[in-house]
């Protein structure tokens, strides 16, 4: 227990340094994975971290080879590294120009041979005298938990150079990825931005190595800035919110692998930005499911209703028979439950759900013979949905050219999104110049 | 240098020929679905597969070690007392159960990537790449972790997983056999692919290049893609324990992207992406060990016995290599092929040109004598306008004088013609575009050199044989008045 307190209020040193350095990687990696799932091209950031390795095993090779024993130094491997990256995207480039190798398969190849080639260099490291690999495998699968403090200063400046440049060019980067070809007819240097964002990419690349190493780089670009989806739907805030999930992610991955033994740190820290997207695909506040699941929930009670007290007025109209429905007293006449289930192709159940809604709401009321019968309120609106769904069927047939028989289905679906200034215009156009309250006539009567 | 190199293989031994038919076998039973997955543009897919069923292996492991511990797997260091053919079978069998374990494993884990895949799309509204780069990366990065939670139970370790461990599964023979296991379920496994693709090359020709059509006679587009996911899925998991989750990428990728530089033809690109791999895989091996010796003697001055380089990382690059050449030297669409064109179009440009050239100067020179100026020569030639000039001479079309260049008979026809496209073209411009007279000239130098006979031809009909153009030059007579 004292275990798990002492963690969670950062007592340990080694804990508070490892966030340190977590936290601003997974910030990075969000606001630039933003950028790059607006611009459909999140792969890029896989091949840039598979294409660094070898970059890694040549700088190693190249420093020992000139001075033996100081292969090993960070800031070498780590240019090494972006070398790599950079060289991995640029031989992907190449390849396309084939133009019969497309950017899937482009991308595919460096990934894996790049990787490929770096697995081979590590191995020649190994059997070096002077050197083991341990020391270079830690870059692929990081060494979150035994970061030093040089490290997190390392990756504190590069994290904070890659947040102002994106801070910096947020509106250039943003049209770039928004509208490629907007921004070249401005006049923006659109091949040198996108030059720009690929750097981003590497950098963060760089930057994550040591703390998940670099197969899971790719995760904390893909996955903070589509949990971020969820939250917004503005391109500012997008980047921040996914810059805090990245950097929440990390803190809540390092502080479980701390508290629990033998998980891998890196790991742990994807996890729990899957963790995160989950909650934010179901609550999220602008398109979470759970939300949605309930607007539509009441959507379709409310429709439910007004469909409801339609077919009642319907029922009651062809009662009358010749009389205008205006004049007569509609809240005197019974309808029983079969003629409304007969009307409509509902389930008993569903009909007695809506039944119940509407006498909760008090547009309907059971009357002594188990019949129903309209309230005032419920003639009202069963007046108003009556009159929207046959002024939208007499739109249909006479400007769309539907035939009678088809208009009801269409009219069903549009009728509950007509707004009274549409009804208006709808009134105006087919000339009307009626009585607020009067309905038109049944034209499949 | 080469006599280092052939000292280097002088120690292949049997092991090594194992390994090198093992990576073979795998790199073929690869390139089959690959060049399917190459051509559909879906070799993200091979990605995103061979993530994605890393848990499922992971679990299968586990799997695996338990069984052992309860008895029902017999355990691989177990000493059989059966013999002879009984105990190759008794191999067999074992061979079997435990591919068949990861197979399910895998399987599984696959099919879990694919619903959750789709739940995302479908409830969250995220687009494709997106959604499936979620589930692919979160189901890796589960499969790491239980590696590194299991690690003792599941006889795994993240190193293997990455790039498989070629060289001791060679030592896992069947029973009483030389023979590794893993090259017989990669045999297998070329076998299988091999034949389905066989028995269903119509119906994935059809799918993959018109897949509106095939749905529309009755072959569901679903059936395949889930047809040919599967088989991916299988062969990366009878790889996998050869070359691991990343390396596989390459042997689905690579060897079918050469192919399609080598040919256009469908049956002859599947071919040829088998020999590839099988050349890429065993050359592989043999630079995995003679490169090291080489790469230490020449960058450290160490001459002395060295571990061999990863050989399934060197087979990824020896087929990237025959890929890259595949790239520059193809015949039909290789990067040398393409420049050579290149520049031989420019010849033809620029003879074309100089014979343009020399004719207007003739021109002007009859119209008006005093006018026009003395040039011998073109100062300051380009070097390809010397070869152009060089070859006019060479086949007679230009005549060298005192007073500079002339054009001979043939040369005067084939500039006349020259100056007749341009001009023709001018004139349609001036009648269909609306520009001013000054932006005639650029764009018909560059269209003068493309115009056929038969193209000339319509265009002197469509303009009704015009005689001048709109700078009131003479639009010369066509070859055939």
């Amino acid at each position: 227990m004292t275990n798990f307190v002492r963690v969670l209020l950062l007592q340990d040193y080694n804990t508070r340094l490892v966030l340190c350095g977590t936290l601003l990687f997974g910030a990075c990696g969000g606001v630039v994975g933003a950028f790059m799932l607006l611009r459909k091209k999140s792969l890029v950031g896989d091949v840039a971290s598979h294409a660094a390795l070898p970059g890694i095993g040549l700088a190693y090779l190249i420093m020992e080879s000139i001075s033996p024993g100081s292969g090993k130094t960070p800031v070498w491997l780590l240019l090494g590294a972006g070398a790599g990256s950079a060289a991995g995207l640029y031989c992907a480039g190449l390849i396309q120009r084939t133009r019969l190798i497309k950017e899937d398969a482009a991308l595919g190849i460096v990934l894996s041979v790049f990787f490929g080639f770096g697995i081979v260099l590590l191995s020649i490291v190994q059997s070096l005298p002077t050197g083991s690999a341990a020391g270079l495998t830690e870059f692929v699968f990081g060494k979150a938990a035994a970061l030093t403090a040089g490290d997190v200063a390392s990756i504190a400046v590069a994290s904070l150079i890659v947040l102002s440049i994106c801070a910096v060019a947020f509106k250039e980067l943003s049209l770039l990825c928004f509208d490629e070809a907007y921004a070249a007819a401005l006049g923006w240097p659109t091949r040198q931005l996108d030059l720009l964002l690929t750097s981003l990419v590497v950098a963060v690349t760089v930057i994550g190595m040591p703390s998940v190493g670099l197969l899971l780089v790719v995760a904390q670009l893909v996955i903070p800035p589509t949990a971020a989806r969820f939250w917004t739907d503005r391109h500012g805030p997008l980047t921040i919110v996914s810059g805090v999930l990245g950097a929440l992610s990390s803190a809540i991955g390092v502080l479980a692998s701390a508290l629990v033994p033998r998980l891998a740190a890196g790991a742990v820290i994807v996890l729990a930005g899957t963790g995160i997207f989950i909650i934010s695909m179901l609550f999220g506040t602008r398109r979470g499911v759970v939300w949605h699941s309930l607007g539509q929930f009441s959507a379709r009670r409310r429709i439910g209703q007004l469909d409801l007290l339609r077919t009642c007025f319907e029922i009651l109209e062809q009662s009358i028979g010749d009389a205008s429905p205006v004049e007569c007293d509609l809240t005197a006449i019974p309808i029983s439950r079969h003629q409304l289930l007969d009307a409509r192709t509902w389930t008993e159940a569903r009909l007695r759900n809506v039944l119940a809604a509407a006498q909760r709401d008090g547009s309907i009321r059971l009357d002594a013979d188990g019949n129903f019968r309209l309230t005032v309120e419920g003639t009202r609106l069963a007046r108003r949905a009556t009159r929207n769904h046959r002024l939208w069927e007499l739109y249909l047939i006479h400007f769309a050219q539907t035939a009678p028989s088809r208009v009801d289905r269409e009219a069903d679906e549009f009728e509950h999104v007509l707004e009274p200034d549409l009804v208006e215009q709808l009134e105006v156009l087919l000339e009307q110049d009626r009585v607020r309250a009067r309905v038109p006539v049944n034209p499949h009567a | 240098m080469f006599s280092e190199f052939l000292q280097r293989l002088s120690v292949w031994e049997g092991i090594d020929t194992w390994i090198a038919v093992t990576g073979a076998l795998a790199a073929m039973a690869c390139a089959l679905p690959g060049t399917w997955l190459v051509l559909r543009r879906q070799s993200l897919l091979g990605d995103a597969l061979s993530h994605a069923v890393l848990p499922g292996i992971v679990l299968a492991y586990l799997g695996m070690s338990w069984m052992e511990e309860i008895g029902w797997l017999a355990d691989p260091s177990h000493v059989s007392s059966a013999t002879g053919i009984g105990r190759v079978a008794e191999g067999m069998s074992l061979v079997a159960r435990r591919q068949g374990a990861l197979f399910i494993g895998a399987a599984l884990s696959g099919v879990v990537a694919a619903l959750l895949s789709e739940l995302v799309q479908r409830w969250g509204r995220v687009e494709r790449s997106a959604a499936m780069g979620v589930v692919f990366t979160s189901m890796f990065a589960l499969g790491l972790l239980l590696i590194r939670l299991f690690a003792d139970r599941a006889h795994l370790d993240p190193g293997c997983v990455l790039y498989g461990n070629l060289e001791t599964t060679a030592f896992d023979t069947i029973g009483g056999t030389m023979i590794p296991q893993a090259v017989v379920v990669n045999a297998g496994m070329l076998l299988i692919n091999g034949l389905l693709i066989l028995l269903f090359f119509k119906e994935l020709c059809l799918n993959t290049f018109d897949p509106e059509l095939g749905a529309a006679q009755g072959l569901k587009p679903g059936w395949v893609s889930l047809g040919l996911m599967s088989l991916t899925a299988a062969t990366v998991v009878a790889a996998f324990e050869s070359v691991g989750a990343i390396l596989v990428i390459a042997m689905l990728i690579v060897p079918g992207a050469t192919a399609r530089m080598l040919t256009d033809r469908l049956p002859t690109m599947l071919g040829l992406s088998v020999i590839v791999a099988a050349c890429g895989a065993v050359l592989g091996h043999v630079f995995a060990l003679t490169l090291p010796a080489m790469v230490y003697k020449y960058g450290f001055g160490l001459d002395q016995r060295v571990m061999d380089a990863s050989s399934a990382g060197m087979m990824a690059v020896t087929t990237f290599g025959l890929f890259m050449m595949a790239v520059i030297a193809s015949p039909r669409h290789g990067l040398g092929r393409v420049w050579l064109d290149r520049l031989r179009l420019q010849l033809r440009i620029a003879r074309e040109d100089l014979l343009g050239g020399l004719y207007r100067r003739e021109e002007a020179a009859v119209e008006s004598p005093s006018t026009s100026p003395q040039q011998s020569n073109i100062p300051r030639m380009s070097l390809l306008q010397w070869f152009a000039r060089n070859s006019l001479i060479r086949q007679g079309l230009i005549q060298v004088g005192a007073a500079g260049d002339t054009l001979t008979s043939p040369g005067t026809t084939e500039a006349r013609n020259l100056v007749r496209s341009h001009r023709l073209w001018e004139s349609y411009m001036a009648r269909h575009f609306d520009l001013p007279d000054d932006h005639l000239h650029a764009t018909a130098e560059q269209v003068e050199h493309f115009l056929g006979p038969e193209l000339q031809a319509e265009l002197a009909a469509e303009l009704d044989q015009p005689t001048t153009d709109p700078h009131g030059k003479t639009i010369p007579h066509g070859s055939e008045n």
